[in-house]
């Protein structure tokens, strides 16, 4: 396949799965913020200022903005055309991509794209977003939802198939890893007792934006913990959305692309991805607090960041 | 319950669907009954369901005139125009006689000249020609093809008469809203098809794939199974969809010029897996840009390399690199010329009466009568360079006078030919408005004409002017077996 086609590809899912989850962190948080017992200015600053510090967006969206509130906030990470990560710019970047390899997706991939780039830009969804945001950022996840599906149900699972599952898990674990990260940012200027009742429900706003509430509460019966909940979105071999399993998921795709068996590598891409999936396998909840849960993920980023570059290296660019 | 088409005015033009006002043509009867009876609600559902069709496909085009790029679809006419067979086969003898003309043209052309020779062409009229490419002097492309796709755009004259209005034999575009209008009116209205036998268009993919493959490069590897790819400019050209549709349609890797590189003369693309040879492109970019170290030094789009390869025999070009000379309004004039002396045979298709203004008695005359004539420019298109002397202002006259004076080899002039009219639906009423057909013509082996082709439609009341740029849109067209 063409080493451009490839890297579209790979792009394509990386931004509609960073929409997904952009999306999903709006919808949290302000489910979250609704729960807030305290008001005012200051609060809700200090319950957004993280959203943005997370996706590491916070020094140019001061430049934009006089004031950082929900409605700031959400507008930035939603619509704006000047953030390249807002949900908007995601989905035109998704659907760009698409545009250049339309004769490799399925026509009907190429038309959940596009029906949610076309949608996005109605008035029917601005009107959507004031009447009620969270009902549009869970059908943003829908129309996510129906894309990964409609290619799993259509297209044949061959090469760009695989970089298609690279980008979307790389994305995906990159974007957990964020997700628990915000936990760190909510508890800092708090200083809020560990486990008590605001503790939980932050926790638990975890839980939901990784669609892993359900699931973790069969699984604990209703105890929420740190330890338990960052096990289970780390470590959780079989969780659609948790670190392990995204990262494994990677790790397949690339070795299906060069066929080389899951134990071995064959060039430098699947050599980082196995290392960083054996160090996960290996790693217990207990490990990783002790190193500090903050400097782990960020060393996973940066470690997504390395695999990401050196795939592509490999496959999609020519000097 | 009226009929829809009641209070449709046939008025002083040449009607395909009516032969005078109420009394519909035979071919049309089926549809004149059945399109009549919908109703009004029901037939701007229809519509609507058409377009947002088109929407939801992606099958647009892109406005630059302002910086959003907004994103439209070429308007869409749901009131098919419908050729019966015995017309179409008429028209497809003409094309294939004239397709034929035009590549043993080019071959001599760029061979022995004997055309030129013998003064059927003045060989003045070749060297000044713009797109001519003296550097492919001599040079064999594969099995002798020249023009492989042909978008001849034909009018019908007062009479019903088809004429050539030109030969696009560069890169024509547009065939992919053939195919897309179909499958949309199949979707729309799929009981009229049930009613006519509409002679299907499916078959343009699989042979324009047959036709690349037929024509692979002396130097191919693998003669049976050549590599074959399709170059785009890119997703920001007009025609990009047209362009994926085509590949699509073919399954093959549509490229740009990034995407190909060229080692000792061959060309590879760029895949995951290394270099892959590549033999056949199928280029939709113009002579100009394609190879940036033989034409325009500033193109970003080619391949540098491309045309050393190509004439090396190590890859060959759909459409071949020089037949823009035969697009050119002067030679346009002498292809019923071509036909008689290439093939000793009475053209079957006639051309618009053309004067050129090179020739000095018909320069008296066009100079004479600027004002009821259409002049263009040579090498133009697109209705650039164009002057339609009944609606042109003096000083636009004047301008074009001295325009000629200086440049005649650089004009032509035609009398105003009133396309014909076909009912079609305007902001909810159905009214006339002008049409032309563009077939595509696929030379190869064999010739092949889809049945049918592009009619467009100049949705502006009074406008014969059916470009998308300026306000043209399409209809689906219907090849009709009536026996």
């Amino acid at each position: 396949m063409l080493s451009r086609v490839a890297d579209s590809l790979y792009w394509l899912s990386r931004y509609i799965e960073r929409a997904e989850n952009n999306a999903r962190i709006l919808d949290v948080n302000i489910q979250l913020t609704l729960d807030s017992e305290h008001a005012g200015a200051a609060q809700e600053r200090a319950d957004w200022l993280p959203i943005l510090a997370t996706l590491e967006d916070l020094a140019q969206f001061d430049q934009q903005y006089d004031a950082l509130n929900a409605a700031t906030v959400c507008e930035h990470l939603t619509f704006s055309p000047a953030n390249p990560n807002s949900i908007l710019s995601c989905v035109a970047a998704a659907r760009e991509n698409a545009r250049t390899v339309r004769e490799y997706i399925s026509s009907e991939m190429w038309e959940r794209i596009n029906s949610l780039y076309l949608w996005l830009n109605s008035d029917a969804a601005r009107e959507l977003y004031r009447d009620s945001a969270i009902d549009l950022y869970r059908q943003i996840v829908d129309h996510s939802h129906q894309f990964n599906g409609t290619t799993d149900a259509t297209l044949t699972q061959v090469e760009g198939w695989n970089f298609l599952q690279v980008g979307k898990f790389l994305e995906r674990a990159d974007a957990a890893s964020r997700i628990i990260d915000l936990k760190y940012h909510i508890l800092l200027p708090h200083g809020e007792q560990v486990g008590g009742t605001v503790d939980n429900v932050q926790w638990q706003a975890v839980l939901k934006s990784c669609s892993g509430f359900e699931a973790y509460q069969k699984l604990y019966t209703g105890v929420v913990s740190p330890a338990s909940v960052a096990e289970f979105l780390i470590l959780h071999e079989s969780f659609p959305r948790s670190i392990l399993f995204c990262v494994d998921h990677l790790d397949a795709a690339l070795h299906r692309i060069s066929g080389s068996e899951r134990t071995k590598f064959a060039n430098p891409a699947e050599r980082l991805s196995g290392r960083l999936l054996s160090d996960i396998h290996y790693a217990t909840v207990a490990d990783i607090f002790a190193s500090g849960l903050h400097q782990w993920l960020d060393s996973l980023q940066l470690r997504l960041i390395e695999v990401g570059a050196t795939m592509r290296s490999q496959f999609c660019t020519w000097q | 319950m009226p009929n829809r088409f009641q209070s449709y005015e046939v008025g002083d033009f040449f009607d395909e669907m009516f032969a005078g006002t109420g009394n519909p043509r035979d071919h049309y009867q089926t549809l004149f009954n059945r399109f009549g009876q919908l109703t009004d609600a029901e037939f701007q559902k229809r519509n609507a369901l058409a377009s947002q069709s088109f929407i939801n496909q992606g099958i647009t085009f892109t406005v630059y005139s302002d910086d959003k790029g907004t994103e439209r679809i070429m308007p869409f006419d749901p009131i098919p125009r419908i050729i019966p067979q015995r017309e179409w086969e008429l028209v497809e003898r003409g094309l294939i006689q004239r397709i034929t003309a035009l590549n043993l043209f080019l071959k001599d052309l760029y061979h022995d000249q004997h055309i030129l020779k013998e003064k059927i062409i003045p060989a003045e009229v070749v060297q000044s020609a713009k797109n001519f490419r003296p550097e492919l002097m001599g040079f064999d492309v594969p099995k002798d093809v020249y023009i492989h796709i042909c978008g001849t755009d034909l009018i019908r004259d007062r009479d019903g008469n088809y004429l050539v209005l030109e030969d696009n034999g560069r890169c024509p575009s547009g065939v992919s809203y053939v195919l897309t209008n179909r499958q949309v009116m199949k979707r729309v209205f799929p009981g009229l098809f049930a009613d006519h036998r509409v002679r299907s268009v499916d078959h343009y993919g699989p042979e324009l794939l047959n036709l690349l493959r037929y024509v692979a490069p002396r130097n191919c590897p693998n003669p049976a199974d050549p590599t074959v790819v399709l170059l785009t400019p890119g997703i920001y050209n007009s025609a990009y969809f047209e362009h994926s549709f085509l590949a699509r349609t073919m399954g093959i890797e549509i490229v740009v010029g990034q995407d190909l590189v060229v080692k000792d003369d061959v060309v590879y693309m760029k895949t995951t897996k290394g270099l892959r040879r590549v033999d056949v492109i199928y280029r939709r970019l113009d002579d100009d840009f394609l190879d940036p170290l033989a034409f325009r030094k500033d193109s970003v789009l080619g391949v540098p390399g491309l045309f050393n390869a190509y004439r090396r025999g190590n890859v060959n070009l759909a459409n071949a690199i020089g037949t823009g000379v035969a697009d050119d309004k002067v030679m346009y004039y002498f292809v019923p010329a071509m036909i008689r002396f290439y093939l000793q045979q009475e053209p079957i298709l006639a051309n618009v009466p053309t004067h050129l203004t090179m020739f000095e008695k018909d320069r008296a005359y066009v100079l004479d009568h600027l004002h009821e004539l259409v002049v263009k420019s040579a090498n133009e298109s697109g209705g650039y360079g164009m002057l339609m002397g009944p609606q042109a202002s003096a000083s636009e006259i004047e301008g074009f006078r001295k325009a000629i004076l200086h440049d005649p080899r650089n004009y032509v002039a035609q009398p105003v030919v009133s396309l014909s009219r076909s009912p079609s639906c305007c902001n909810g009423s159905i009214e006339g408005r002008h049409i032309d057909l563009r077939p595509y013509i696929l030379y190869g082996e064999k010739t092949t004409i889809i049945p049918g082709g592009l009619t467009r439609v100049a949705l502006r009341k009074g406008s014969l002017v059916v470009n998308s740029s300026q306000g043209g849109g399409s209809k689906d067209t219907w090849v009709v077996d009536e026996d």
